[in-house]
């Protein structure tokens, strides 16, 4: 064998990825995968694969694509938080080696809120944003769907990486010099750098996208106070998102030029600044704290109304507070490391300022309840998970005062404490609202209502499972056990708790595939929802039929009230009586296959430059340009469909006069 | 107390809580952040405490509403409660929910502001025991400059007395924490930074890392003495006079990326911690770590060194 390719074959698959199961999951990759491709090509799909989804624009498809992106990271993140449990159960265990230990709870944060929080909070963003605002897509589809693209491939580069050359092992924050050649030479790093970076391009541009399609987009008399609270969340996550990655590509560009290019910025020697590092990451890294929550605070706030069947409470206070809390994310980042010597004038300003965040989410908190005061609770998988985020959201966001009093915050930082206050707010407010938001609209989405029955059954296990496996953990902290810990030594009184704490997560297991199993079954045997309108719901999506049409809106409707159905449903109109005459032609966007291939030349970059293919970097990056320049020259990017193509449609779905 | 009153799943539930209640009283000592040994750990624990009531206090005012509202307005035939859709703001009560959490949150912010300040300077009229960490991979470097020994993975102390840690690294950063002592600082490389702990009683605890650093930062637990200043002096000049030096070379057999257990050195080499620092102060007892240092003028081991 020629002596390249045995250097190739000991770079791409290094010891690291050559443990049992790794190679097991190899085995079972390959077959599948060929399975696949048989089934593809006998039942003819792949024409169908690239023209209807690898090449959509449809706001409403590459919602599903987030989706289901989003449930397979979900996936993988929870399987790496099952060995972590399994490794932690008893002390002194070696389940795994340990550098694969250090890679698993990497993987599992850096997926949790990257690749799989962020693309499901979007996969929302884009199944309702346009649909609630009374518009026919996002403000530029061709952008979304790129961003969709990069996210992709920053995904795929991120999860190759632990069966081809090693996965990263700094864990999710990735602090150098940690990171550096001189501590860590594998490729590991060089895929988190990249896929971060790739992936963070994508979320910016959405977060632009979404922002203009919130402020311009709006249908007429839909004023700013007239806006859903999700829409005001969406508004609100977009502008944080804009500002707040900026930083975190830049650290780790820097980082990524450290271990590439041997420049110093936060290295060992040469008077390397790590500290600079951890400023840069949480600059960015508290604003998307708030970037994962605040969106789930807009779904709380509409299924609250709409199974309390009452108009939420203290709009304007809502979005004040949201508004407030946008603005003081921003002025609190460095209550992440107290513990790095900025002295007490620092420590008190953002203790303070974290303490005063609370303020204006505890208002909403006050008023989700007084939306319920008064009203008639109905409770179905969607407000349970409300309804469970409430008191979980509460102890998170106490223990998260706790940790702004400076003093303690010595005692608390990175023990598990800290652990489990995190995935208190994040479990509690994102997973939840997340899910909630997912039983919610999947009737929108795709017709028909998840079966309630067996989502009570994977939200109870959701919801005990997630307070058995973290509460033990609060006492951990107090125990003195710190975070990324391989094993620990028996004696320190940590055994039980841990235990406990293990058999929480396998209940959250348990309550994954009851999830899996509710959307399978709902998506074989799920009865039809025909009327469009399943829930008495009180905004714009719910006045069009499930699935909603390509155009969405036959006609824009014209918004008088705040919440605009519900407003219509009261004066006994409906959007369903069009009459022939209010239907012309509509622009529609194009499909198109430049963000996919954006996607894949994206990709090929990052997989180069992660083993320093510079040649074929530099052809990836030829790629991307060339992508970009001919996509500013396509001006066939949009159609128009027919008025009777229009009429035949609404006619078929019952919905136009005559 | 009885159980019978209750239904038989209840029953289970309040036996469990009970059971969990006399085991986590057992071992109580275990909750070593629970239980501080010295000033700095009682004042962080002190405050812990506060939050935690005024913490409690806003819990229960929310799900006292909470549960009173999702009892009360369920969604069921019969339900004699008020159905008011349209209600949709109330001034007062809105006002009253700014106002709640900022008072609560004030009485935390105060004594916050205080302790933080205090923390951040030794006890007036008090000589430190100056203690020099340098975290390496994956182990703990401790030199004592006022005693001339050196120790790995192992401190001992003497009680009633202030120790001033100067911490550094020459690794990637680790946190210095002993729980029971008081909160923890990280070590950095190229920076000094200062952390002041004191243990009022004699006895045993135990430190370790918060920071990950690699493979091996499972195995950065130390133990901690506390003894009586006067046998603190007798160990340091026993040490000091009977254990080998820790020379430039084996120093840098220290640098190496391995573990290790303890180990005791009757001296060590000058320029192993930096000689300027770069760090911040410790206000009010003019400390000599100057924020603006010569970053220049730090001396450390070339990383090849650190090559095996």
């Amino acid at each position: 064998m020629p002596a390249f390719i045995v250097h190739l074959i000991h770079t791409l698959f290094p010891k690291t990825v050559l443990f049992p199961d790794i190679l097991l999951i190899d085995l079972g990759l390959v077959v599948g995968g060929i399975g696949l491709f048989i089934f593809m090509t006998k039942t003819h799909r792949w024409g169908w694969l690239w023209r209807e989804w690898l090449t959509t624009v449809d706001h409403k498809r590459i919602a599903v694509l987030y989706l289901i992106a989003a449930i397979v990271m979900l996936f993988r993140g929870g399987i790496d938080a099952e060995m972590i449990r399994a490794q932690l159960a008893l002390p002194g265990t070696h389940f795994m080696p340990a550098i694969q230990y250090d890679e698993v709870f990497t993987t599992h944060g850096t997926i949790m809120i990257f690749f799989m929080g962020m693309p499901f909070i979007f996969a929302l963003f884009n199944a309702v944003v346009p649909l609630m605002i009374g518009a026919r897509d996002v403000a530029f589809p061709r952008i979304n769907a790129m961003s969709y693209w990069l996210f992709a491939c920053g995904a795929i580069l991120f999860n190759i990486s632990f069966i081809i050359g090693g996965s990263p092992d700094a864990g999710w924050t990735a602090y150098p010099p940690y990171t550096g050649l001189a501590f860590n030479p594998g490729p590991g790093e060089n895929y988190y750098f990249l896929a971060l970076i790739i992936a963070g391009i994508g979320t910016t541009m959405t977060g632009i996208n979404f922002l203009v399609t919130t402020v311009r987009m709006r249908a007429p008399g839909m004023t700013l106070m007239r806006m859903p609270l999700f829409i005001w969340s969406a508004m609100v996550t977009s502008a944080l998102v804009l500002f707040a990655f900026p930083p975190l590509t830049v650290a780790l560009a820097m980082s990524l030029f450290d271990r590439l290019f041997g420049s110093s910025f936060f290295t060992l020697g040469h008077g390397g600044m790590p500290m600079m590092y951890v400023n840069l990451f949480w600059l960015f890294g508290h604003p998307e704290v708030y970037i994962l929550v605040i969106p789930l605070f807009g779904v709380f706030s509409e299924v609250v109304a709409t199974f309390s069947k009452k108009q939420l409470f203290g709009y304007p206070i809502m979005v004040a507070s949201i508004l407030a809390i946008m603005f003081l994310s921003y002025g609190t980042w460095v209550h992440h490391f107290f513990t790095m010597g900025a002295g007490p004038g620092v420590n008190v300003f953002f203790g303070l300022s974290t303490m005063l965040i609370a303020i204006p989410t505890g208002v909403k908190i006050f008023n989700w309840i007084f939306t319920m005061w008064g009203g008639r609770i109905q409770f179905t998988v969607a407000m349970l998970y409300q309804l469970a985020f409430i008191p979980t959201f509460v102890i998170g966001g106490a223990t998260g005062v706790m940790l702004a009093a400076v003093p303690a915050d010595y005692q608390f930082h990175n023990s598990y404490f800290v652990i489990a206050h995190f995935h208190n707010v994040i479990i509690g407010g994102t997973l939840f609202g997340l899910l909630s938001g997912l039983y919610y609209w999947w009737p929108k989405m795709f017709g028909s209502k998840l079966n309630e029955k067996q989502g009570r059954v994977a939200f109870w296990l959701f919801f005990i499972g997630f307070w058995v496996t973290f509460s033990p953990q609060y006492l951990l902290g107090l125990k003195g056990m710190t975070r990324r810990l391989y094993t620990y030594p028996a004696g320190l009184g940590w055994h039980e708790l841990n235990v406990i704490s293990t058999v929480g997560a396998l209940i959250m297991g348990a309550g994954f595939v009851a999830l899996v199993f509710n959307i399978v079954w709902t998506l074989v045997y799920g009865e039809r929802d025909l009327t469009g309108d399943p829930w008495d719901g009180r905004t714009l999506e719910w006045s069009l039929p499930s699935p909603v049409p390509e155009y969405n809106f036959a006609r824009v409707p014209v918004v008088h009230a705040r919440d605009a159905w519900w407003d219509m449903k009261q004066k006994g109109q409906s959007l369903a009586q069009l009459s022939p005459e209010d239907v012309h032609d509509i622009e529609m966007p194009r499909n198109t296959p430049v963000p996919f291939l954006l996607g894949v030349a994206f990709f090929v970059v990052g997989f180069a430059l992660t083993f320093k293919w510079w040649p074929i970097a530099g052809i990836g990056l030829a790629g991307v340009f060339a992508i970009i320049i001919f996509s500013g020259f396509d001006y066939e990017d949009h159609h128009h469909l027919k008025a009777e193509v229009v009429r035949k449609t609404e006619a078929s779905l019952g919905r136009l006069q005559g | 107390m009885s159980f019978k009153g209750l239904r038989k799943p209840y029953r289970s539930l309040a036996l469990a809580a009970v059971a969990a209640g006399v085991v986590s009283t057992g071992c109580g000592q275990q909750y070593v952040v629970l239980h501080p040994v010295g000033p700095v750990g009682e004042q962080e624990l002190h405050l812990m405490i506060l939050a935690a009531i005024a913490m409690a206090v806003v819990i229960v005012a929310v799900f006292t509403l909470y549960f009173y509202a999702v009892a009360r307005f369920r969604d069921k035939p019969g339900n004699a409660a008020p159905y008011r859709p349209e209600w949709h703001g109330h001034k007062l009560l809105e006002t009253l929910w700014w106002i709640i959490p900022v008072v609560l949150l004030t009485v935390i912010a105060i004594p916050t502001v205080q302790v933080t300040y205090a923390l951040d300077r030794l006890p007036k009229g008090k000589n430190p025991v100056v203690i020099d960490v340098t975290s390496l991979t994956w182990k703990w470097l401790f030199e004592y400059p006022g005693q001339h020994i050196a120790t790995v993975n192992y401190l001992e102390i003497p009680t009633g007395k202030p120790v001033l840690f100067e911490l550094t690294a020459n690794s990637p950063m680790n946190t210095l924490w002993i729980p029971q002592l008081g909160g923890m600082e990280y070590t950095m490389p190229n920076r000094v930074l200062p952390l002041w702990l004191q243990a009022d009683k004699p006895g045993m605890y135990w430190g370790d890392s918060g920071q990950y650093s690699g493979t091996g930062f499972e195995k950065m637990f130390f133990k901690v003495k506390a003894v009586s200043p006067k046998a603190f002096a007798v160990w340091a000049s026993k040490t000091h006079a009977t254990a080998t030096p820790l020379t430039l070379a084996s120093y840098h057999q220290l640098l190496k990326h391995d573990t290790m257990g303890q180990a005791l050195y009757g001296s060590y080499p000058k320029d192993t911690f930096p000689s300027i620092a770069s760090g911040f102060t410790l206000n009010g007892q003019g400390m000599y770590m100057t924020m603006h240092g010569p970053h220049g003028s730090i001396k450390y081991l070339p990383m090849s060194a650190t090559q095996k």
